[in-house]
């Protein structure tokens, strides 16, 4: 089945609803909580990431028994080095954002850390895609 | 195993069918059926915030009364430090427990000295194990059976230790009999501001059987007790608790005992919610603890308590400063020792907000939920009997409800079904005789 959402770019402090309500449908489907973890962990960090960075975007959400793939789509300032930006501790988070308490630089290692499958592909200027899959049966991997 | 009996339940005679409830239940687990409330068993947490919400006071919680002293010989009462501040202008804590001998217990142990025993254990166990941080409290059971049903992946950080209610029971079971009384004549009696606990007593969380016998709501005692409260002349010297034990009746009090900052005390339950949904998004794994507590001023203010919880907070502050005053040191002595503290039971979670056991099933019943919701009007008014057009949406996936229990969809189709009959009417048979229309 497929969800959609919509991100709100000014509203950094209550990002996470997305996450939120895939959460909910996750738990409705009978996910697995060690499955449902790793996807709250992996989405919510892209989702911030995206109204941090990008003025939001836009979720797309694919649930088959098999995987759940998410797809990122923003028409943000794009990520410059992807290599450099996948290390840890490494954010081009301003101040501002960090006085709140995010711009750590764990965003893309954790994206990484807790999805299976994740892709990112970005253009200066033009926006970042990125591609989260979790599958359903490899448990214990 | 026991058949699952709720604390908390409905008294039909008092229900109007109003939505009231079924709209703050936290976890939708009300629907009113036939023009009366229904709670949904397997989702009730027995928060008992029904309880405090309904104005005709159809909701209760089943404790049990005054008149079960008679059925045991050595009467225990084992009160909540909540109890403490529920009488005004009462400040010395011997006076109430004094109070409750008088009522017919043979015998008082506080609660909060349990707590105090808890607290310690507490901190050994949080220096020696590794635990998953946070560390999530269990001394609300509201909060460990909405973990249970919605936060499932957040299990293994609940703290598997007993409460200090159980903690207490057993160390009064253990002494007596060491006294040479015979354990099937001792009843324990729980004087609880709390419905969850009630429940618990029944069907323990983490351990097989409880040594509570009988709860008491605060409610039940209080008139009783408040009258030998006001004509007290020989009060009793009973209070072993300090102000450490105490303060668990309040938020904080727990976490506060435990010694460390890192700690995170939060209540009322939709507070609780957006706390946990916090850890599960991986955001709180720097936070050493999480005490949350289910009512507004933590056991205060638990729906079994006859003052209000902010006022109840004032007045136990006083309690408490009385107490600093008397100078009444924690005393951990040995007397527990042998008591197993930790629960030894795995804590299961319940999936009860899953569509279906088959995946390919629950993914088909998603899609058509969203495409019903899809056509609702959306304004969650209740009329329907569910708390929102998406629960709505639900009950009628999961066969418990029609699409034409929404009025608007009714309205809808009854007003189809007018313009169809009009448009029938007009339609004339060419063997009629035009006059005849």
């Amino acid at each position: 089945m497929k969800l959609s959402f919509t991100v709100d770019g000014d509203e950094f402090l209550l990002a996470g609803e997305a996450s939120s309500q895939v959460k909910k449908v996750l738990k409705q489907l009978g996910v697995s909580s060690a499955i449902i973890r790793k996807i709250a962990i992996a989405m919510y960090e892209a989702e911030i990431n995206m109204v941090l960075h990008a003025n939001g975007g836009s979720i797309d959400v694919d649930i088959t028994p098999e995987k759940i793939y998410i797809l990122f789509q923003d028409e943000g300032p794009g990520i410059k080095d992807i290599e450099l930006a996948m290390q840890e501790g490494y954010s081009t988070a301003s101040d501002e954002i960090r006085e709140l308490g995010f711009g750590a630089g764990m965003g893309l290692p954790n994206m990484k850390r807790y999805s299976d499958d994740l892709k990112i592909s970005s253009e200066l200027g033009k926006g970042t895609k990125v591609e989260i899959t979790v599958y359903l049966n490899r448990e214990g991997d | 195993m026991m058949e699952y009996l709720h604390s908390v339940t409905l008294r039909e005679e008092k229900c109007v069918g109003c939505t009231d409830c079924i709209k703050r239940c936290p976890t939708e687990a009300i629907r009113v059926r036939n023009g009366k409330a229904k709670i949904i068993d397997e989702r009730c947490i027995d928060c008992g915030f029904c309880i405090r919400v309904c104005r005709n006071r159809a909701k209760k919680a089943i404790t049990d009364n005054l008149d079960s002293l008679s059925e045991y010989k050595y009467k225990v009462a084992i009160p909540a430090p909540a109890l403490y501040s529920q009488f005004k202008d009462v400040l010395d804590v011997n006076v109430i427990l004094t109070g409750l001998k008088k009522l017919g217990f043979d015998e008082v142990f506080e609660v909060s000295r349990a707590a105090e025993i808890v607290t310690e254990e507490s901190k050994r166990l949080i220096k020696e194990a590794t635990f998953q941080k946070p560390i999530i409290s269990s001394a609300c059971p509201v909060i460990v059976r909405l973990i249970q049903i919605r936060f499932p992946e957040l299990i293994d950080h609940i703290f598997p230790l007993l409460s200090p209610m159980e903690v207490a029971a057993r160390m009064v079971k253990k002494d007596l009999t060491k006294r040479g009384i015979d354990e099937k004549d001792i009843g324990v009696f729980f004087i609880s501001p709390c419905a969850a606990k009630a429940t618990n007593v029944r069907n323990p969380i983490g351990f097989e059987k409880s040594y509570v016998d009988k709860v008491l709501s605060i409610k039940e005692v209080y008139k009783k007790l408040a009258t030998f409260i006001r004509k007290m002349d020989d009060i009793e010297n009973l209070r072993m608790s300090s102000s450490e034990g105490i303060r668990w009746a309040m938020t904080g009090g727990e976490g506060k005992g435990l010694g460390i900052d890192n700690y995170i005390a939060v209540d009322g339950i939709e507070n609780v919610n957006k706390i946990l949904e916090e850890v599960e998004n991986g955001k709180l794994e720097n936070v050493d603890f999480i005490e949350g507590l289910a009512c507004t001023g933590g056991c205060l203010g638990g729906p079994l308590t006859v003052e209000n919880s902010f006022v109840a907070k004032n007045r136990l502050k006083k309690v408490l400063n009385y107490t600093n005053k008397e100078n009444i040191e924690k005393k951990i002595d040995s007397s527990y020792e042998d008591i197993f503290l930790s629960w030894n039971k795995e804590v299961i979670s319940k999936p009860v907000m899953t569509l279906d056991k088959d995946m390919n099933v629950a993914i088909k019943k998603m899609e058509e939920l969203e495409k019903i919701y899809e056509q609702l009007p959306q304004i969650d008014c209740g009329s329907c009997g569910a708390p929102t057009c998406r629960a709505l949406a639900e009950d009628i996936v999961r066969n418990n409800a029609n699409i034409e229990d929404c009025i608007f969809m009714l309205r809808m189709k009854v007003r189809q079904m007018a313009e169809d009959m009009v448009a029938l009417a007009q339609k004339m048979p060419p063997s009629l005789n035009k006059n005849d229309s």
